[in-house]
């Protein structure tokens, strides 16, 4: 057993210390994975906020994954060929820009998540799963038929995005700021658990009654949860589109929200760094097994099924044991 | 606009509402009696396809591939849940959630590995295919008519056993009370046994009476399935009633949207984007449906009230 916040520091540690292994080992393919699983494990640190530390189960994630790839599609997309985004009432010019894509693809987010929120928050237990997933399908369902932005084929975008002093074209590069975002984001999600904000929110899981009685919203502490757990999935996703240079309908198939889902527990649920220990799990499973067997599922499925039956609390509770890091 | 296409519409939604309702009532029986989510599920009505095209394959009957498909589905269903589900009643449901995505991924697998990706036929036997000339003169196709004959049987059927039967009487207080019915002397792990087996058959058969008027290939399930959650949580989860109502709007208001969208928006638009932005409104529709019925009733139509 060792304890978790020295295991975060490794995984961490490790996964910095890959590429960098890669750059001088020319080795350009294993650092595209690891940024692949630093943006995954984003996507799911974002999910872990609502669904760790706020209790919503949520099985729609791919909804803001989905919104942030596509604030990034269309903005590069209108950029690239000249044309703005809107004209009327005011004129909207496509970006190329990072920052501005980041900083569109939250806020779209943000909205989003407000109003999924908003209505998904009635309702609990299964049924939140169930909404949560009808308005993931929703999106689906949208941007498939949206013939405007590639509708089931997806935009291409032909040159990454650019970030002001960096050559973002430069592979590890592109890892260094994924990866100085996830930390961040982690930083930020450590400070928030143990905020007075993260407390009542923990206590709202637990036992709303109780928060109600001490004068605070249970129903308002878990939206601005979700709407921050849909702003990091966002800013995830604008991040992937950005790596693959491409978007398509699939980052918002119930699939996609399955697989976040999967980050979380695989790794552990409501753990600092479950979702990063899961994504990077996850991506090394895809990649070993991939080469492995066409139908290398069938050992993750068989894997996931052993960590749900046997190793409750995903592999950081397996090695750190059941402390629980928030309280 | 005639009213022939107008009926011929209604029958498709019936159609494919009712072999919804094959696939939410097992959902809703298994959600209410031991309140497990299952996604699995889809993949028992994939099994049953495969196990009747492949049974049709080799003695090229129709009715041994559906009594095929039951059984095959059956036996998948008995094993899973003796093997994986029974662990699972205690946790909550993101565990189940988990759990049932992972049995997803290989039954998918496992089925692509035996049968090979490239879609199978099921073909309808002669007796049952060929167009029916319906009062008012309404070419219909045979074998949708007898799949909505056939569901609607299996719906008054599963009413009679949940209503009549002692099986029945013991699938409704386990739904109640399951402490109490054991306490009673009811076997609760064989009832569940049961009832999952039973689910599990209706999603085989659907699958397999499906499987006929579309191709049978890996991942026909998810889809589905996806679908006869919609309809489980419209209708409340647990109501055979709210599954057989959930099932028969979902299936209209997908069949007809898809058609009559389009024609609406081309009142007031040009055709082409009448049609682009129809046909986006419709196959978002149901889950608008899904959207408003849960905001306006956060249990569904005939849940349980918290």
């Amino acid at each position: 057993m060792i304890r978790e916040r020295t295991l975060n520091g490794l995984v961490l540690a490790l996964l910095l210390a890959v590429p960098l292994w890669a750059v001088f080992n020319d080795q350009p393919f294993t650092i595209t994975l690891a940024t692949r699983a630093v943006i995954f494990a984003l996507a799911a640190v974002g999910l872990n906020i609502a669904l760790g530390l706020g209790g919503l189960v949520s099985l729609g994630h791919a909804a803001f994954f989905g919104i942030g790839g596509y604030a990034m599609g269309i903005l590069a997309h209108h950029a690239q060929t000249y044309t703005p985004v809107m004209e009327l009432p005011f004129l909207i010019e496509g970006t190329k820009s990072m920052p501005v894509i980041w900083l569109v693809a939250m806020l779209t987010s943000a909205i989003a998540a407000f109003l999924i929120g908003l209505l998904s928050l009635r309702t609990t237990g299964v049924y939140f799963i169930m909404i949560t997933l009808a308005f993931g399908q929703m999106f689906y369902f949208f941007s498939i038929s949206w013939a405007a932005y590639g509708g089931e084929d997806g935009l291409l975008i032909y040159v990454r995005n650019g970030f002001p002093g960096v050559d973002t074209l430069i592979p590890i590069n592109f890892f260094a700021i994924c990866f100085t975002i996830l930390c961040l984001v982690l930083l930020l999600n450590g400070l928030l658990a143990r905020s007075p904000f993260g407390l009542a929110l923990n206590a709202a899981r637990q036992t709303p009654q109780r928060v109600q009685t001490v004068g605070l919203d249970p129903q308002r502490l878990k939206l601005v949860a979700f709407v921050l757990s849909g702003v990091i999935t966002g800013l995830a996703g604008a991040l992937f589109a950005d790596l693959n240079r491409f978007v398509s309908p699939t980052m918002f198939s119930w699939q996609m929200s399955g697989e976040i889902m999967i980050f979380i527990i695989l790794g552990g649920t409501a753990r600092l760094c479950g979702p990063v220990v899961g994504a990077v799990v996850f991506v090394m499973l895809e990649h070993f097994l991939g080469g492995l067997s066409e139908y290398w599922h069938i050992y993750l499925g068989a894997l996931l099924l052993l960590v749900v039956l046997f190793a409750r609390g995903g592999l950081v509770g397996l090695i750190a044991g059941r402390e629980v890091a928030h309280d | 606009m005639s009213t022939i296409l107008i009926i011929e519409q209604i029958l498709n939604g019936l159609q494919s509402g009712i072999m919804l309702f094959l696939m939410a009532a097992g959902l809703t029986l298994i959600f209410g009696v031991m309140g497990l989510i299952n996604l699995a599920h889809g993949s028992l009505y994939m099994i049953g396809a495969f196990a009747a095209a492949a049974v049709a394959g080799l003695t090229g009957s129709f009715v041994l591939a559906l009594v095929a498909a039951m059984v095959a589905a059956a036996i998948a269903g008995v094993l899973v849940e003796m093997l994986v589900i029974r662990r699972l009643y205690a946790t909550d449901h993101l565990d189940q959630v988990l759990a049932t995505f992972a049995l997803i991924l290989i039954f998918s697998e496992g089925t692509r590995w035996v049968f090979g990706s490239f879609p199978l036929f099921l073909d309808i036997p002669d007796y049952l295919s060929g167009p029916v000339t319906l009062p008012g003169g309404i070419q219909y196709p045979f074998y949708r008519l007898v799949l909505i004959c056939v569901g609607l049987l299996v719906a008054a059927g599963l009413g009679l056993l949940i209503t009549r039967t002692r099986i029945g009487i013991q699938i409704r207080a386990g739904e109640n009370d399951r402490e109490m019915i054991a306490a009673l002397g009811v076997d609760i792990s064989k009832l569940y046994t049961l009832v999952f087996a039973l689910g599990a058959a209706l999603a085989g058969l659907a699958g397999a009476l499906v499987g006929a008027i579309q191709s049978v290939q890996v991942g026909m399930g998810e889809p589905v399935l996806i679908l006869a959650f919609v309809v489980i949580v419209i209708g409340g989860i647990g109501s055979i009633k709210g599954a057989l109502i959930g099932a028969l709007l979902v299936g209209l208001t997908d069949t007809l949207g898809g058609v009559f969208l389009p024609q609406l928006f081309k009142l007031f638009m040009e055709p082409s984007a009448a049609q682009a932005s129809g046909s986006a409104l419709a196959s978002m529709a149901i889950y608008i449906l899904m959207g408003a019925v849960l905001i306006w009733r956060p249990t569904g139509l005939f849940g349980a009230r918290p």
